[in-house]
């Protein structure tokens, strides 16, 4: 049997050995070509938000700021399909305002009109989800080149770096001409191919560096804040991957809140339950030596013994 | 139990003694975790795993039931229902569903502890030989559980996972392709293998609890090995598992809860995907697809087969992953050296961590996204991981010299101050050199 088992063993290890050759054979006698996509793109920027940490709450005006950025800004295109009007009471609305935003709100919920069955359209109510600025995928790809706009509920967490890439992509947008990386090589003279396609943005903290999404904040006070903080491209940016944070993850407050609460008990429970297990194991321990490491016969007996072994201390 | 000194149960309260004479269901607890099972007294905290193990089945089982009760199997609904319904509008939904995705990685940590436990201290070898095999099942059990809990939301790594798991199979010629097929219900993922899928997700944790009874059935015959591998010899060797382990365990529990508490509360997301909140897309591959963290070794085993010889490179990936886990069973006749802990064999504890190094690189190499220097790094870390099983390990237990073994385990314990082990309170005669001390 060991031999049978060793045979199919050095089998395996030999086929390996056979891909491992063919392998970096493959690899140098034609070697990967770079791309621009691996040397331009960029990791996304710092983003500190109040709601990162242990000990992380959401600030509340900040994210009324960012759901204004969303309302004014990017619904026109994003949907926000797992959020309700009413969810907005934890941003701090109150339930006439949250009536108010939903019946305002710039697209209609489908419905049937209730005399003729006939599709139609009516007011959202605050137990709607964000009505979908679009009627379907196609609608929504035919306007915008083809290109279909995400949902954003669940968008920092559907992207690597989360609201930290949010910020970045919105302020990212770059010029391509001319533009260069950390090392100083520039894009165009090193990679002539990549220069953007026609409808598309270069960007270079999206993962192709083209972007099919045209940069939504464009100017300073673009949105008109009413807390008085200045609406600048980078303050919209910062405020709406906020937001997003929040409609991803509504429940991170109380999260962190009972997280504290159970790691506490839990840290008070080990160290009681590590009390009673030196209180269970005395008695057993004694057995094989009846008294303590800080018993004077027993300290004498270990300076002996590092004595001799001519250890230190 | 074997050990003639393991006390009989006897009931302390005459209610206990009613039940008892009627259903011994108090008499097998006493026997399987109480003072009638005699647990070697020098176990270390390696030993503890297994307990673990149990606690984060539990902890699986309670949570996947009661998420259960709010998730719609169906290819239009179960995005919705856990990322909408779940996470937003039922009551501490959020924690159910943290708890559950966290508890299925610390399942498979502390499963790869108590794994690698045993390969060092040769839990595998006789008498223990079915006690490993059922642990094995039990592996396999959890491998397919965690893979089809991971296709339920429907997420984009959902649906690709599946979409490459069960193409494994389409690697065999002729049967191959119809078994797919039968298995997914169609030709691609869709709503039949999430309903099925589902249902076995459903069923198999309990599937698990029972191959979990035999596990520890098998294992309570010869008792629990130790970490000097040798038998135990008499009452002093051991000590009841309550309350001695208990408490052991107990502790140590609390330690290792507070830390899945913490990744559980702070960092759900770390070990998931960002990919996986996407809602699942037929027509849109993600950039890299990657299983769960817990299955890159064997990920890394399965693309390390790139060259078509004789047999396409995909069947031989498939074979090898197949492989990697079934040679395992075999441990018993493959390590033939008469001594159990890797403590007192010098050359085959440092091919022990040769090993545990390769399967970190594996597993690393399996999670990355590809390039040719991983794939090299990752065939050579495959190679090692057949030849170690199937090769080193024969070879090495054939001429490899152990260590001399302590005579018994109350020795082993006493490190040489054998004149102190009087049981407590037993004077002991004072010998001149004692006396001058202190």
């Amino acid at each position: 049997m060991r031999f049978i088992l060793g045979f199919i063993g050095a089998v395996f290890a030999g086929i390996l050995l056979i891909s491992l050759f063919s392998n970096l054979a493959t690899y140098f006698t034609n070697p990967p070509a770079p791309l621009a996509a691996d040397e331009f793109h960029k990791e996304p920027k710092a983003l500190h938000l109040s709601s990162d940490g242990v000990f992380g709450k959401f600030d509340k005006r900040q994210l009324q700021r960012g759901f204004q950025v969303y309302s004014e800004v990017c619904s026109a295109c994003h949907s926000l399909s797992l959020v309700a009007f009413r969810d907005l009471a934890k941003l701090g609305y109150n339930e006439a305002e949250i009536k108010k935003i939903a019946s305002d709100w710039k697209t209609q919920v489908p419905s049937i009109n209730p005399d003729t069955g006939e599709a139609s359209t009516r007011k959202a109510l605050p137990s709607d989800v964000f009505p979908s600025p679009f009627a379907n995928e196609v609608a929504a790809r035919a306007a915008n080149n083809n290109a279909l706009p995400p949902d954003l509920s669940l968008i920092t967490k559907a992207r690597e770096g989360g609201a930290a890439y949010v910020y970045s992509l919105l302020t990212g947008y770059a010029n391509q001409a001319g533009y260069k990386n950390e090392k100083g090589e520039e894009l165009l003279k090193k990679f002539p191919d990549a220069k953007t396609p026609p409808n598309l943005h270069y960007n270079p903290y999206f993962a192709n560096l083209n972007l099919a999404m045209p940069p939504p904040l464009t100017s300073d006070g673009q949105v008109s804040y009413g807390d008085g903080t200045k609406p600048t491209v980078d303050q919209m940016a910062r405020d709406v991957a906020a937001f997003l944070v929040w409609t991803g993850e509504p429940t991170l407050e109380s999260r962190h809140a009972a997280g504290l609460a159970v790691a506490i008990f839990l840290l008070i429970a080990t160290i009681l339950a590590y009390f009673a297990y030196q209180q269970v194991w005395h008695e057993a321990k004694r057995v094989v030596r009846p008294t303590g490491a800080l018993d004077p016969k027993n300290q004498a007996k270990i300076r002996r013994a590092k004595g001799k072994a001519g250890v230190a201390g | 139990m074997s050990f003639s000194w393991a006390r009989p149960y006897e009931p302390k309260h005459p209610a206990m003694r009613w039940i008892d004479e009627r259903l011994p269901l108090p008499r097998l607890v006493y026997g399987a975790i109480g003072g009638g099972y005699p647990v070697p007294r020098n176990l270390n905290y390696w030993w503890n795993f297994g307990v673990l193990a149990g606690i984060f089945l539990t902890i699986q089982i309670v949570t996947g039931i009661v998420l259960a009760m709010h998730f719609t199997a169906s290819t239009d609904g179960a995005f919705n229902s856990v990322n909408q319904m779940l996470m937003r509008d039922v009551n501490a939904g959020w924690l159910l569903r943290y708890a559950h995705m966290n508890g299925a990685s610390f399942f498979f940590l502390v499963t790869y502890i108590h794994i690698f436990r045993g390969l060092y201290y040769g839990s595998y070898k006789a008498p223990r030989e079915l006690v490993w095999m059922l642990g094995l099942v039990i592996y396999l059990l959890m491998m397919a559980t965690g893979f089809m809990g991971y296709v339920l939301p429907w997420g984009q790594m959902s649906y690709w996972g599946a979409q490459v798991i069960t193409g494994f199979f389409s690697a065999f010629p002729l049967v191959g392709e119809p078994i797919r097929i039968w298995l997914l219900g169609g030709y691609a993922p869709d709503q039949a293998a999430l309903t099925r899928f589902f249902s076995l997700h459903y069923l198999l944790p309990f599937v698990i609890a029972a191959v979990v009874i035999l596990h520890i059935w098998a294992l309570h015959i010869p008792g629990s090995s130790n970490p000097t591998g040798v038998d135990v010899k008499d009452e002093k060797d051991t000590l009841p598992f309550h309350p001695f382990y208990t408490a052991k365990d107990g502790w140590f529990a609390g330690a290792v809860l507070l830390f899945y508490a913490l990744v559980t509360y702070f960092a759900p997301d770390y070990l998931g995907h960002p990919d996986n909140y996407i809602p699942a897309n037929p027509l849109a591959t993600p950039a890299h697809i990657v299983p769960e963290w817990y299955f890159w070794p064997f990920y890394a085993i399965l693309r390390s087969f790139t060259v078509d010889f004789i047999l396409p490179a995909k069947l031989w990936g498939v074979l090898a992953m197949f492989f990697s886990i079934l040679l395992l069973f075999f441990l018993s006749w493959i390590d033939k050296s008469p001594v159990r802990s890797g403590s007192y064999r010098p050359v085959f504890k440092r091919f022990f961590w040769l090993l545990v190094i390769d399967v970190i690189i594996l597993g690393y190499i399996g999670g990355a996204p590809i390039n040719a220097w991983r794939v090299a790094v990752g065939q050579i870390a495959a190679a090692y991981y057949f030849l170690h099983f199937l090769v080193i390990l024969p070879l090495v237990s054939a001429f490899e010299t152990p260590l001399p073994l302590p005579k018994s385990i109350t020795e082993s314990v006493l490190h040489g101050e054998a004149a102190e082990a009087a049981p407590a309170g037993q004077k002991r005669p004072r010998r001149g050199s004692v006396a001058t001390a202190g």
